[in-house]
C-alpha cells in the first residue's frame, strides 16, 4: 500500500485552479523528485501534502503517517540571514512538531538533535550562529531540523537553490544516504534536471499530470524534452 | 551619591515610576525582539497612536481612560497584525495612515473639548508624575502575566519568530502566536504610555533588541540582553531625568540611544576581530 497517494486531486484559491486532477502515489523508501515550471502548482501541492491547505476535489489519502511526520525543509526567507540564532536553537525547534502540551525539551530532545547533527556532518558547528554560516552549513542545519521532526519522510523544497556547484553536489549526496542507509522516503520539489537525476521516480507538474514514473524513462519522454528545449540529458 | 539615589526613592512618585518603567521596558523588550525579527516593528509605534486616540477621545467624552484604550488598542493589534500580513507596501503605508489618523482624531478631540491641556500632553511626551496606585498595581498585574506567558511559550515565540513556514507545517499555530505577540504588546503599550509618552514608547519596542543583535547571535542571549538593556536604559534614563530635570521619556529615549551606538560600535570591533 502506498505511504501517500492522491487521487484526481484539484487544489484551488478561490476561483484560481492551481492543479488539477492530479494523481500519483509514493510508496515508502521512494525517492521522488517533482519538477514543474513557475506556475506548474508545485508549491500547493506541497501545502496540500503538508494538511496546510485542503483539496477542493480529489483526495490525499496517507497511510500509516500523519502531515507532521513529514519533516518539511521550507526555502529559505531573507528574513533568516541576519537572524539571531544558534545553531542548536534551531534543530531543537524541529522537536516542537511532536511536543502539544510541554513547553520546555527535554534531554531526550537533545539527544534527538545532537543526532540529528551528526546525520548531517555538522556536529561542530552546534554552537555557531546560524547567520555567520554559508549556504550549504545553514542548509543542513535545516535538514538536521527537519529530521528532529520526522524521522521517516522528508519534503524538501529547492534544497539547492542558491548553492554552489560543490554545496549542492555535498547536499545531493547526503539526502542520497538518508534515502539509501537511513531507509527515509524523500520527496524533493526542484526546477533543476540535475538534481531530478537523482531521485528514482518523477513527478512533472503542469497545473496537472505530465509524467509520472521512472527517472531513467521521463528522460526518454517528449516532457522532458519540451522542458529541456529539445537538448539531451542523461545521466548515470 | 548613594544618599541622593536614597531622596529619589522618597519621593513615592519616582518609586512608583520605576516600578511602572522598570515591568514595562522589559515585556516590550523581549516581545520587541521578536516584533523587530519578525519585520513588525511598525505596529508598536501604530499600537501606541492609536493609544493615544483612544485616551483622547476617552477624555473627551469623560470616560475611564485606560478603560476605553485597552480595548481599542487590542482591537488594532489585531487589524495591524492582519494588514501587515499582507506582505505587500499597501500593507505598511495602511500602518502609517492608522497611525496618523488615529494621532489627528486624539489632537482634534482633545482641542475640541478642553484643549491641548497638561494632560494631552502628558500622554503625548509622558510624564512620571503621572502613575497613580491604581497604575502600579495595573502594571505589576500585566507584566507579571506577559512575563509568564513569554516563558511559557518561549520556544513557540522562537519557532514561529525564526520560520513560519516550518512552524506550520510542525503543525503551530502560528496565527494564534502571533496575535498573542501583538495583543501582550497592546496591552503593555497603554500601560507604559502615561509615563513614556504615546510618541515615544515604540523607542522601547524597538531599541533593546536592535542594540542586543548588535552584540550577540542566538536568540536566548538576545533576548536575555535585551530585557537588560532595556531596565538598565530606563534606569539610566528616569534618574538623568530627575536629576537634571528633563522630560523622562524623551530621557529614556536618549539613554537607549546611546546604548545601541555603544554597542553598535562594540558589534563593529568584535566583527572585525574575528
Amino acid at each position: 500500500m502506498p505511504i501517500i497517494e492522491c487521487k484526481n486531486l484539484t487544489m484551488a484559491y478561490g476561483s484560481h485552479i492551481a492543479l488539477r486532477d492530479l494523481s500519483f502515489a509514493i510508496e515508502a523508501g521512494d525517492y521522488l523528485c517533482i519538477v514543474g515550471e513557475n506556475g506548474s502548482g508545485k508549491s500547493t501541492l506541497i501545502k496540500g501534502l503538508l494538511g496546510l491547505q485542503q483539496p477542493k476535489e480529489g483526495k490525499i489519502i496517507l497511510n500509516g503517517i500523519t502531515h507532521r511526520e513529514i519533516g518539511y525543509l521550507p526555502q529559505q526567507s531573507m528574513a533568516q540571514k541576519d537572524f539571531p540564532a544558534s545553531v542548536k536553537e534551531v534543530v531543537l525547534s524541529g522537536c516542537l512538531s511532536y511536543k502539544h502540551r510541554t513547553p520546555f525539551y527535554s534531554a531526550d530532545d537533545k539527544i534527538k538533535a545532537a543526532a540529528a547533527l551528526e546525520k548531517m556532518g555538522i556536529s561542530d558547528l552546534e554552537k555557531r550562529s546560524f547567520r555567520a554560516l554559508s549556504g550549504g552549513q545553514r542548509q543542513r542545519v535545516l535538514m538536521a531540523r527537519a529530521l528532529c521532526a520526522a524521522d521517516r519522510m522528508l519534503l524538501l523544497d529547492e534544497p539547492a537553490a542558491a548553492l554552489d556547484p560543490q554545496a549542492s553536489a555535498e547536499l545531493y549526496a547526503l539526502i542520497g544516504d538518508l534515502n539509501k542507509k537511513e531507509k527515509m522516503t524523500i520527496i524533493m520539489v526542484s526546477h533543476d534536471l540535475d538534481a531530478a537525476g537523482k531521485a528514482d521516480k518523477i513527478l512533472h507538474m503542469a497545473n496537472g499530470c505530465a509524467y509520472f514514473g521512472s527517472t531513467e524513462q521521463y528522460y526518454h519522454s517528449d516532457v522532458c524534452h519540451h522542458l529541456t528545449g529539445g537538448g539531451h540529458h542523461h545521466h548515470a | 551619591m548613594l544618599e541622593s539615589i536614597a531622596v529619589m526613592f522618597s519621593y513615592g512618585f519616582m518609586a512608583r515610576a520605576f516600578i511602572v518603567g522598570i515591568l514595562t521596558s522589559l515585556c516590550l523588550a523581549l516581545l520587541g525582539v521578536s516584533l523587530v525579527l519578525k519585520r513588525y516593528s511598525m505596529i508598536g509605534d501604530g499600537l501606541s497612536h492609536v493609544g493615544f486616540g483612544a485616551v483622547a477621545v476617552a477624555m473627551a467624552l469623560g470616560a475611564a481612560p485606560l478603560a476605553v484604550a485597552v480595548p481599542v488598542v487590542m482591537i488594532a493589534a489585531f487589524l495591524l497584525l492582519m494588514i501587515s500580513d499582507d506582505g505587500s507596501f499597501r500593507g505598511d503605508a495602511a500602518v502609517a495612515v492608522i497611525s496618523s489618523s488615529a494621532l489627528a482624531i486624539g489632537v482634534m478631540s482633545a482641542s475640541l473639548s478642553s484643549g491641548i491641556n497638561s494632560d494631552v500632553h502628558s500622554y503625548l511626551f509622558g510624564s512620571v508624575l503621572a502613575m497613580s496606585k491604581s497604575d502600579v498595581m495595573l502594571s505589576v498585574a500585566v507584566s507579571v502575566a506577559v512575563l509568564l506567558l513569554y516563558v511559557i511559550c518561549y520556544n513557540r515565540i522562537f519557532a514561529i519568530t525564526f520560520d513560519e513556514t516550518f512552524g506550520r507545517a510542525t503543525g503551530l499555530k502560528v496565527d494564534k502566536y502571533n496575535t498573542l505577540l501583538a495583543m501582550l504588546t497592546a496591552v503593555t503599550v497603554v500601560v507604559g504610555m502615561r509615563m513614556m509618552g504615546a510618541l515615544l514608547i515604540s523607542s522601547l519596542v524597538i531599541f533593546p533588541a536592535l542594540s542586543a543583535m548588535r552584540v550577540f547571535s542566538s536568540f536566548r542571549s538576545v533576548v536575555i540582553c535585551s530585557a537588560l538593556v532595556s531596565a538598565v536604559g530606563f534606569c539610566i534614563g528616569i534618574a538623568a531625568s530627575y536629576w537634571l530635570n528633563t522630560p523622562a521619556g524623551a530621557s529614556v529615549v536618549i539613554a537607549n540611544l546611546v546604548i545601541f551606538l555603544t554597542f553598535s560600535t562594540v558589534g563593529a570591533v568584535l566583527k572585525t576581530n574575528e
